[in-house]
């Protein structure tokens, strides 16, 4: 028994080869195409380094950019746990960055306050805005795959039909100069305040996201509500047996998943500075902050505490991309370095996950 | 009010637009084809987005390479086979989660082909039109389904193949089978995710097809931008169509008039904003699954993976 168990168990080494494997591999790919195009793949990397890490200034940046990834891993993890492929986070995050911006101007109260209730709004808009696929699939069953996808193109174009109408989002003519299709911007007390260390400018989302981050891991793991999200995703019969209604915890666990998009995109408004603009909304505003934090979400394999690092180096990534221009190879190679590292980390999970298989069935038909 | 609707009767009435519709249609038929084969056999496929992309950008290569629109064509079908032979090695050999692989391929794909796209600026032109006499006259459809480039009418060889596979051959029983009841396809003898993977280069292979068919027989420019999502309502349409060839064509017809909606509408000169009407064939396509997804039965194993002696 000991020794079936202890075949079984975890072997970190093995573990650790097979992903630094899979890593070299993605990295391999990535530079013989940079090759292949002409281009060279050492100022590439360079570049990247640069504009992620050591350029001053940078790391904050990288910081910054990570915030909102997390956020929406955070929220990708809920849903994910509870069985439900949310793959919307894109949409949901300009929806809930809409909301923000909207009510932030509709209520105007004073400053700090307006902060906090601007970040409220920004994920109620996200979570009704996933609260829609919710209701399609609760009561309709449409698959949440499906939906959540297409309602990513419907609030791109409904954001960008309110940022068209000045009863919506509009910002008025004498503050927008000639620029079509712009919002209000935010007042300097409506913003969110960066800490200031080592010449880094970090925005308070970084904070806020790590503790969501912890608090998130531990709901999940350590409450009941957690437990029963879990089992709903793991045996949605069993679940249903024990008193886990689908419908209830499915929804909101939805809903939850596109709040934090949708807090994501309230903070990216707030937050502002480099990365994300002057504190207004413009059409394109999520930037596809949404898809990075979904693969985020999905490389940590729903680790809320591992979704940390991982934002962080697919943020590098896209803070090293502006750097990457100047050495004459398009800068969507980063892109490209992305969606192989992703397909890359899948593997090793895969192949462990079938060598156990193989290997219990052995030792249960006595073969070893 | 009697505006809008001498703005319909024009838009319906007019040629042009059954012509549109049926390019829209047929893009989406090439792509849902495949898909609805796929889903049969137990894969909600949502790389057939890339697939289509990827097929658009080989045969543009292709195109690029050798001025040939045969060898366009092949070089679309390898090329929605490339990410096809991703999706089901990875998820039905791998066991990873078909979403999570179908997801990241539609992302790399997008990035690759604007990275590829801004480096090798493949130019491409369109196919010759084909009027097939006597067909073609006929009044409002003839053009539309008879006057178009010769691409267009390899979906009437595509699809009577696509149903005949399915439902006259023992490989389209056992792809049935295995999207039905894994488990008891696995006891008969069949290798399920064998059959699942293939069904997946299938859709592969009609997405490629629909890659090729955008570029030559429809749009003529290749930009990372011309697929734009249009993979995921040809999904839609196999949902739409209850999970049976007719009505996944159905619904492509029905997506595909809210798509080309946009441009009859702006051909007519009547006033729409610009944002809701492309949000259009999106609603259009949410609205029809919401009332049409609960009253048909899925493949019983649809979107479940299949390891043997885990239920």
């Amino acid at each position: 028994m000991t020794t079936t168990a202890r075949r079984l168990g975890p072997r970190i080494s093995e573990w650790l080869m097979f992903y630094v494997l899979s890593i070299m591999v993605a990295l391999l790919l990535s530079a013989i195409l940079v090759e292949a195009t002409g281009g060279d793949w050492r100022p590439v990397m360079n570049a990247l380094l640069d504009g992620s890490l050591r350029k001053p200034g940078r790391w904050g940046e990288t910081l910054g950019t990570a915030a909102p990834m997390l956020l929406v891993a955070l929220g990708t993890i809920v849903s994910g746990k509870a069985g439900l492929i949310n793959i919307g986070q894109e949409g949901q995050l300009l929806v809930g960055a809409a909301f923000a911006t909207y009510f932030s101007f509709l209520i105007g109260g004073p400053g700090p306050l307006n902060v906090v209730l601007l970040l409220i709004f920004g994920a109620i808009g996200g979570a009704l805005w996933a609260g829609v696929a919710a209701l399609l699939k609760f009561w309709r069953n449409v698959p949440e795959v499906l939906s959540t996808l297409l309602l990513v193109t419907v609030g791109g174009q409904l954001v960008a039909y309110g940022l068209s109408q000045s009863w919506i989002l509009l910002a008025p003519l004498a503050d927008r100069g000639n620029r079509n299709q712009v919002s209000e911007q935010l007042a300097d007390n409506n913003r969110l305040p960066h800490l200031e260390i080592f010449g880094n400018q970090i925005p308070l989302a970084v904070v806020i996201s790590i503790v969501l981050a912890v608090i998130v891991g531990l709901v999940l793991s350590r409450t009941v509500w957690g437990f029963r999200l879990r089992m709903l995703g793991r045996n949605p019969r069993a679940a249903q047996r024990s008193g886990v209604a689908q419908t209830t915890y499915g929804a909101s666990a939805l809903m939850i998943s596109g709040a934090f998009a949708g807090l994501a995109g309230a903070a990216m408004l707030a937050g502002g500075g480099f990365a994300f603009g002057n504190y207004q909304l413009v059409p394109g505003f999520s930037a596809n902050i949404g898809w990075a934090g979904l693969l985020v979400a999905l490389v940590a394999r729903e680790k809320a505490l591992v979704a940390i690092p991982v934002a962080f180096i697919f943020a590098g990534l896209r803070t090293g991309s502006s750097f990457v221009g100047a050495t004459g190879v398009e800068s969507k190679i980063t892109e490209v370095i992305q969606g192989f590292l992703v397909l890359a980390l899948l593997i090793p999970p895969a192949v462990m996950f079938l060598r156990d298989r193989r290997r219990a069935r052995a030792v249960a038909t006595g073969t070893v | 009010m009697t505006e809008f609707f001498d703005a319909m009767g024009q838009i319906f009435t007019s040629e042009s637009t059954y012509t549109i519709g049926a390019l829209f249609a047929g893009f989406l038929a090439f792509a849902a084809s495949g898909e609805w084969v796929a889903e049969r056999a137990g894969t909600l496929n949502i790389s057939v987005e890339g697939m289509l992309l990827s097929g658009a950008f080989t045969s543009a290569m292709g195109y690029h390479v050798t001025g040939s629109t045969i060898v366009a064509m092949f070089a679309g079908i390898a090329g929605g086979l490339i990410v096809a032979s991703v999706q089901a090695e990875m998820s039905h050999r791998l066991t990873a989660d078909q979403f999570v692989v179908g997801l990241t391929l539609n992302i790399l794909v997008l990035g690759l082909a604007a990275f590829l796209d801004n480096e090798l600026e493949p130019v491409t032109k369109h196919a010759a039109k084909w009027s097939i006499p006597l067909l073609k006259d006929i009044p409002l459809i003839g053009e539309a389904l008879f006057g178009q480039r010769w691409p267009f009418y390899v979906l009437y060889i595509l699809l009577p193949v696509t149903w005949w596979i399915v439902f006259r051959t023992r490989w389209g029983l056992e792809v049935r089978s295995v999207g039905e009841n894994p488990q008891s396809a696995d006891v008969s003898g069949i290798d399920v995710n064998k059959r699942r993977r293939q069904s997946i280069y299938y859709a592969g292979f009609t997405s490629g097809l629909g890659g090729w068919f955008l570029i030559f027989g429809q749009i003529g420019v290749f930009e990372d931008s011309v697929v734009g999502g249009r993979g995921f309502i040809a999904i839609a349409a196999v949902i739409f169509g209850g999970w049976t060839l007719r009505g996944t064509i159905a619904g492509c017809i029905v997506f595909a008039g809210a798509l080309s909606f946009r441009l009859s509408v702006q051909g007519v000169g009547y006033e729409v904003n610009t944002e809701l009407l492309q949000s259009l064939p999106f609603i259009v396509t949410l609205l029809g699954m919401a009332i049409f997804a609960h009253r048909v039965r899925p493949p019983a194993a649809l979107a479940q993976p299949f390891v043997r002696g885990l239920k």
